[in-house]
């Protein structure tokens, strides 16, 4: 590892100032941003720690049952939240799919999305929870809705000093579901990442959304799916077409994982396996 | 690069300590108090070997680095006998053999003792699959499963 000067600002609009300068990288939990810099991947000059500002961390849910999650709140916690397994399922199921527990206890949630993978394990879930990204640098602040969030793999639309603070979930789907599709029990990558969570009135879905990781150079949401859902039963032949809208959505790349057409395939396979399965914790 | 000052209390010992921001908590304990029970594996997060437990957690001490640590409470497996008693999940994985070379034992006993403080009543299945952090190269799995599941009957049973 290059050395590197390490700030522990203790204010946003210090952390926003430092952080605006060249070659300067944040450090929530450390997991992916430590192991880039031993492999000298990453060589910040400035390395400037977010976890002595008040604030960032902690989950709460207003009475409205929307939830609001701190960027520096660990993924475990995400993982482990009561509300969060209740009303966002697929985003606690995420949660726990990132890594093993000794890193799911370093790693924060904002960390995850910022890193802005693909394939990311919070994202999907973040996606079908429609959450609202508050960003903050020294010139003030403002939210940015999760799938207008990414540009490209690694990329985002934040600006040079400014630092994620918060996610907020508004009220939540009656049912959601998040299937990581991988090899390996623990500590694996998502060949592709699918969430779905919806409502359902009366055996009739009022709202759909879908969530795909790892199959698009950006996490995308399955727009052109959810609009063929909305408004009718889930019958057998509607699961066929949106899991086939939503593989018409991604835009896979084939690499040592596994190949385009399979990521694609599976896409199709996974966003009925989701959507049935979110339709059934919906309506239980 | 200037060295910062770090207080740090390792297995009830607080430590005031000088180092250099890169590195990392692990590098700390093996190499600056010369505390070498706790193992450098990969060094990338994916083995277990170095896991401490870092404010009542158990994290992998390769991807924290010593200066983010300062003011926390840290227990390596050199803190976990006390007067002259082991500890009853290192006494179960002596028992039982869970260990044959033993590189990845002390990382094993960590994760498995804070696994056991959060919730001793976990299942086989459970245990195995919160210990997926843990490698054991010799693949010495069974005995230390068996060791996990005496440790925690034992705790559950004195609590």
């Amino acid at each position: 590892m290059k050395s590197f000067e390490f700030f522990e600002p203790t204010t946003l609009a210090e952390a926003s100032r430092l952080f605006a300068q060249e070659h300067a990288q944040l450090l929530a939990g450390g997991t992916d941003i430590i192991i880039g810099m031993k492999a000298l991947t990453e060589t910040p000059q400035s390395v400037i720690s977010l976890q002595k500002i008040p604030g960032l961390a902690g989950i709460t849910t207003e009475a409205d049952n929307s939830i609001s999650i701190g960027a520096m709140a660990k993924v475990r916690e995400v993982e482990l939240s009561e509300d969060i397994q209740q009303h966002h399922t697929a985003l606690a199921e995420g949660a726990s799919e990132i890594g093993s527990i000794q890193i799911r206890n370093l790693a924060t949630i904002g960390g995850n999305i910022a890193h802005a993978s693909p394939a990311a394990d919070t994202v999907a879930g973040l996606l079908v929870a429609d959450a609202q990204v508050d960003i903050a640098s020294a010139d003030g602040e403002r939210t940015v809705p999760i799938n207008e969030l990414f540009t490209g793999p690694g990329q985002t639309v934040l600006t040079p000093g400014e630092i994620i603070t918060r996610f907020r979930l508004p009220s939540p789907a009656s049912g959601s579901y998040y299937i990581k599709h991988k090899i390996r029990e623990v500590m694996d990558l998502a060949f592709i990442g699918v969430a779905a969570a919806i409502n359902v009135d009366n055996g009739t879905i009022t709202d759909a959304r879908i969530g795909l990781a790892a199959v698009a150079p950006t996490p995308i949401r399955a727009t052109e799916a959810e609009d063929l859902l909305k408004g009718k039963a889930l019958t057998p032949e509607l699961l066929e077409q949106a899991g086939e809208a939503a593989a018409a959505a991604s835009s896979p790349i084939s690499d040592l994982r596994c190949s385009a057409e399979h990521r694609r395939e599976m896409v199709d396979v996974l966003t009925r396996r989701t959507l049935r399965q979110a339709s059934e914790r919906a309506s239980g | 690069m200037a060295k910062l000052p770090v207080s740090l209390t390792i297995n009830g010992d607080e430590h005031d300590l000088l180092i250099e921001p890169r590195k990392t908590l692990l590098a700390v304990l093996r190499d600056t108090i010369g505390l070498t029970g706790t193992k450098e594996g990969c060094s990338t997060g994916d083995c277990g070997a170095c896991t401490v437990i870092l404010d009542g957690k158990a994290v992998t001490s390769c991807m924290v680095l010593g200066v983010t640590a300062s003011g926390k409470e840290i227990t390596t497996i050199e803190g976990l006998a006390s007067d002259g008693e082991l500890h009853p999940v290192q006494q179960a994985f002596i028992e039982t053999g869970g260990y044959q070379c033993g590189f990845c034992t002390p990382g094993f006993i960590m994760a498995s003792k804070a696994l056991i403080d959060e919730n001793p009543d976990r299942t086989e299945e459970e245990f195995r699959h919160a210990l997926g952090g843990n490698i054991c190269r010799c693949t010495g799995y069974t005995k230390i499963l068996e060791a996990v599941l005496k440790a925690a009957e034992e705790i559950r049973t004195t609590a």
